[in-house]
């Protein structure tokens, strides 16, 4: 961590967005995380997203539950809404505030600990729910804030900075939103930002339930030797499925791929998802091959990477619960109470 | 692009904007760190050693430091680095005791031409290696065009005499109101090496109709400045033209001014932006109530029965030709008469070599300059050397000390029987400023602050007094703010590829986007895939190899704060802070002590 602010100076040349905002625009505080942290790389993929997308930074929710995780949502989007909730409850927080008011962008943010231990059921019933939000997992395998237990991710055989075996199987957080019905499911890797940044560009243009797994290696006590979520191993044996490139606005496809090496996805809101093929045999639409695919590799040893799965006609869950379109908060008094006159005709209805 | 080489010397030199700019290489943020923590002592001995009179150019400098600081391509205004020099001469104690000691006389013996900052910074070095200098000027205290151009108000006669003062102690001879005449006599009294510093002691003349007629209302400004400042002139008719855009320009009005001038104008030839003066020169004179007239060039001096009685002048204006030069033409604009009841000429100075007889071995070229080697100052006789504004034209101050210090170290390795085109490198030091985790030995918590105004002294009295100094000096609070200003280039960051993991931390935390980490290319294809634009081709990449993912690490000089964020939030000390300290090769270096008498 450091102790001074970051200074408010900024590169004279740097590139505007359309609402006429820098990257560093997008910025909160500076991190108090450890020198390294994979989690503040993911940090500056969602301001990186957020700028590209040019969100109006007021219109972001970001909730998070406890971990180290949970506590960037301090250091990006410096005028957003936030919520640091309790442990394991971001899901509930979120999916309270996303019904009081959908016209929010939801960005929940967690960890291993905070998902797979203590807030699994949270976790599992958001994405079930389908709740429209993106929900990103900052994932180190360790319990960095207590000094470095394995958490529930870790790989069974991997090793403890102490050298100590994990013999418990892991949960695989992607393979179970996969299962629960998530309508956008990817993983990525800290170190790896060109894929990062637009996987969640793209998982914030997402209508539904959004999950991205973010492979992030903790510094102080994950990345030695006989880790498999470390800076090494990670790029040794990534196996990354596509890369992609996110079209917003209605303009043409510019850029030229080869034919075949391209799948175009277009979601509900007109953003245009332009997946570059590197297996080509991997259809990021097909839930069922996407978890035997992933399943496979994992069985080799291999950490899958890209957007592994996309409806891009999913549903959320203000569809399925019909909900009133307006914020409740903007609901004036007329429309929630409908006067005598109606509560007569319900009263007759019922004798 | 190939990886850098961090251990030429220059490298980082080049980094260290103000100090590379300085022709004397001063080293600019040192002294303003030490002027941060209040060690001015400390600070004003950087100076002397550099740029030997730091309480004159902390107020007459030309400044080409500033221009070239960091801070300027950052926010609006460079750091005062020149003003902070004065805050080290300002607040310093006595120094004397840290002076050179006069050493025992080596029995050679050195001629000085000229009192002026050449050949004092020549005897600066020289003297304390054992030989004798003696140095001739034609006024009687030494100091030159400092004490005869310079006017009282901008640099107070007890600030030359400090500073002169320290270099005549050293043991130099200083004969006073001794004109040298002939070069040729002074060759034949057997000097073992000859120095001249005259300096460009000429004013140039404007030879328009009526020049004759009005002469007595006519005077050359550097002519006249020297009459000021020496009390033969204590006074100037009512309305007062000034003819010509430098520095001399300036000091010319604003003496016009507290000598009974109400009405003083400067009139250029040229726009106003493209004036040689200094801006804030030319700031000074604007808030003298000095109005200054552009794209009139004067035609004629009218006078009637031998008394001047105005100046004419045609307008024009500026046209470019298809190189890019500029063209001044009439503008078809009737001519325009200003009346006025003296003028000034100051449209720019000449070197003037009469004394120097053309058959005693000097070449001079054709435009009857003496043919100088740039690097070694020597003439075309081995034993006569040049410098300052008489080896290359008008310059000013700190180009003549950096030209003294270089003609001094021919002069020594001459008369050491080694040769003067053997330039000694430069010592360099380069050492780690980690103090703990997040813990440097400077200030690294970036001040956002802008430049200080230097406080001036009352206009309406300050014009009464001639010899009352106009710029007071920062006080001790302004002079921290200012020096908090300072980006400290010279603490250089220092990249080791094995350490690092690639965790992309540097990156993100760079408040000015300056690290990339990238598949190498060639330099213009590089500079276009940086995390920020990198349009100042002069400023360099810092490019290292060897990392895991066989990518380079590109970091972009031009806006770095140096500020350290990258080396605190480095996990495995990739990155360090090092401060880069650089001895420039003086007379005698080579046998001096390596440690460093501050910091």
């Amino acid at each position: 961590m450091t102790y001074i602010a970051k200074p408010k100076f900024q590169h004279p040349g740097l590139p505007k967005n359309e609402l006429g905002y820098t990257h560093r625009d997008y910025e909160g505080k500076v991190s108090t995380l450890c020198a390294g942290c994979g989690h503040d790389s993911i940090t500056a993929s969602i301001i990186e997203a957020c700028y590209e997308l040019s969100i109006e930074p007021h219109r972001v929710a970001k909730i998070s539950g406890i971990g180290c995780s949970s506590k960037t949502p301090d250091y990006f989007l410096g005028n957003s809404h936030g919520f640091n909730s309790v442990h394991g409850r971001m899901p509930s927080v979120l999916t309270g505030a996303n019904l009081a008011n959908r016209d929010l962008i939801y960005l929940g943010v967690s960890g291993d600990g905070d998902s797979a231990s203590i807030g699994f059921g949270q976790f599992a019933h958001s994405i079930r729910r389908a709740v429209n939000m993106t929900y990103i997992v900052e994932n180190n395998g360790v319990y960095g804030l207590t000094k470095g237990q394995f958490s529930a991710t870790a790989d069974r055989g991997s090793k403890s900075k102490k050298g100590v075996m994990n013999t418990e199987n892991a949960i695989d957080l992607v393979a179970i939103a996969l299962q629960l019905g998530a309508s956008f499911v990817a993983r990525s890797f800290s170190g790896d930002k060109s894929q990062l940044v637009p996987l969640i560009a793209a998982a914030i243009r997402h209508k539904g339930a959004a999950f991205i797994d973010v492979i992030s290696p903790c510094i102080a006590f994950n990345n030695h030797a006989g880790s498999t979520k470390s800076f090494d191993y990670v790029r040794e044996h990534n196996d990354a499925v596509n890369r992609l490139d996110v079209l917003t606005g209605r303009d043409p496809i510019t850029v030229e791929y080869a034919p075949g090496t391209v799948q175009v996805v277009e979601q509900h809101d007109g953003t245009r998802l332009a997946l570059r093929k590197i297996d080509a045999d991997y259809d990021a639409n097909d839930r069922l091959a996407a978890m035997t695919f992933l399943q496979k590799h994992a069985a080799k040893g291999q950490v899958v990477t890209g957007l592994l799965y996309v409806d891009p006609d999913a549903e959320d869950l203000h569809t399925h619960l019909d909900t009133v379109e307006t914020p409740l908060n903007t609901l004036e008094a007329k429309d929630l109470c409908p006067g005598s006159a109606a509560l007569e005709k319900i009263n007759a209805s019922l004798r | 692009m190939k990886p850098t080489d961090i251990s030429a010397p220059d490298y980082f030199h080049k980094v260290v904007d103000c100090q590379w700019a300085c022709p004397a290489h001063t080293p600019v943020p040192e002294y303003i760190r030490l002027i941060a923590e209040g060690r001015y002592s400390d600070a004003y001995m950087i100076n002397w050693k550099s740029n030997v009179f730091p309480g004159i150019l902390g107020r007459t400098c030309d400044r080409p430091c500033e221009p070239a600081c960091r801070r300027g391509r950052v926010e609006e205004n460079p750091v005062a680095i020149c003003r902070l020099k004065r805050v080290a001469a300002d607040f310093k104690d006595d120094v004397k005791h840290r002076m050179p000691k006069p050493s025992p006389k080596n029995g050679k013996r050195i001629a000085l031409v000229g009192g002026g900052p050449a050949s004092l910074a020549v005897a600066r070095d020289l003297a304390p290696l054992g030989y004798h200098c003696t140095v001739f000027d034609s006024d009687p205290k030494a100091g030159g065009m400092m004490r005869s151009q310079i006017p009282k108000f901008r640099l107070p006669d007890t600030v030359i005499d400090e500073e002169t003062g320290y270099i005549l102690d050293l043991g130099v001879e200083f004969k006073g109101g001794h004109r040298v005449d002939s070069l040729k006599k002074l060759l034949s009294e057997n000097y073992d090496a000859i120095f001249i510093g005259s300096g460009a002691p000429r004013g140039r003349e404007l030879d328009i109709p009526g020049r004759k007629e009005a002469a007595a209302n006519i005077h050359i400004g550097i002519e006249w400045l020297a009459s000021v400042s020496f009390g033969h002139v204590e006074k100037i008719g009512r309305r007062v033209i000034v003819l010509g855009g430098g520095n001399t320009a300036m000091d010319c009005c604003r003496t016009a001014r507290r000598l009974g001038g109400e009405d003083v104008k400067v009139i250029v030839r040229s726009g106003f932006e493209e004036m040689k003066a200094s801006p804030w020169e030319k700031e000074d004179a604007l808030h003298e109530d000095i109005p200054i007239l552009n794209y009139m060039v004067p035609v004629a001096f009218k006078h009637v029965s031998g008394k001047l009685i105005g100046v004419t002048f045609q307008k024009v204006k500026a046209e470019y030709d298809a190189k890019g030069r500029r063209n001044l033409v009439p503008s078809g604009e009737p001519d325009q008469t200003i009346p006025c009841d003296d003028v000034l000429v100051a449209v720019g100075q000449e070197n003037a070599f009469p004394w120097i007889e053309r058959d005693c071995g000097i070449e001079f070229d054709k435009w009857n300059m003496p043919q100088v080697d740039p690097i070694t100052f020597a003439s075309t006789n081995p034993k006569v050397f040049f410098g300052g504004d008489a080896a290359f034209g008008p310059k000013n101050i700190i180009w003549a000390v950096a030209h003294g210090h270089d003609a001094a170290l021919s002069i020594h390795k001459m008369l050491s029987g080694e040769d003067i085109n053997e330039r000694p490198l430069p010592e360099v030091n380069v050492f780690s400023q980690k103090m703990g985790i997040h813990e440097w030995s400077y200030d690294n918590d970036i001040s956002g602050d802008k430049r200080f105004k230097v406080p001036h002294r009352d206009k309406v009295i300050a014009l009464k007094d001639i010899k009352a100094e106009v710029e007071l000096g920062y006080d001790v609070k302004l002079a921290l703010g200012e020096a908090q200003r300072c980006l400290n280039c010279d603490v250089q960051t220092i990249f080791s590829a094995p350490a690092c993991i690639e965790c992309d931390a540097c990156v993100d935390i760079c408040p000015m986007d300056c690290i990339t980490f990238t598949e190498n290319g060639e330099e213009d294809d590089l500079r276009q895939r940086l995390k920020a634009p990198s349009p100042h081709r002069d400023q360099a990449l810092y490019v290292a190899e060897g990392l895991k993912t066989g990518r380079v690490m590109v970091k972009d000089e031009d806006v770095c704060l140096h500020c350290g964020l990258c080396a605190e939030r480095c996990p495995t000390g990739a990155w360090d802070m090092q401060k880069y300290l650089i001895d420039m090769t003086y007379a005698g270096s080579t046998c001096q002590s390596k440690a460093r008498s501050a910091a």
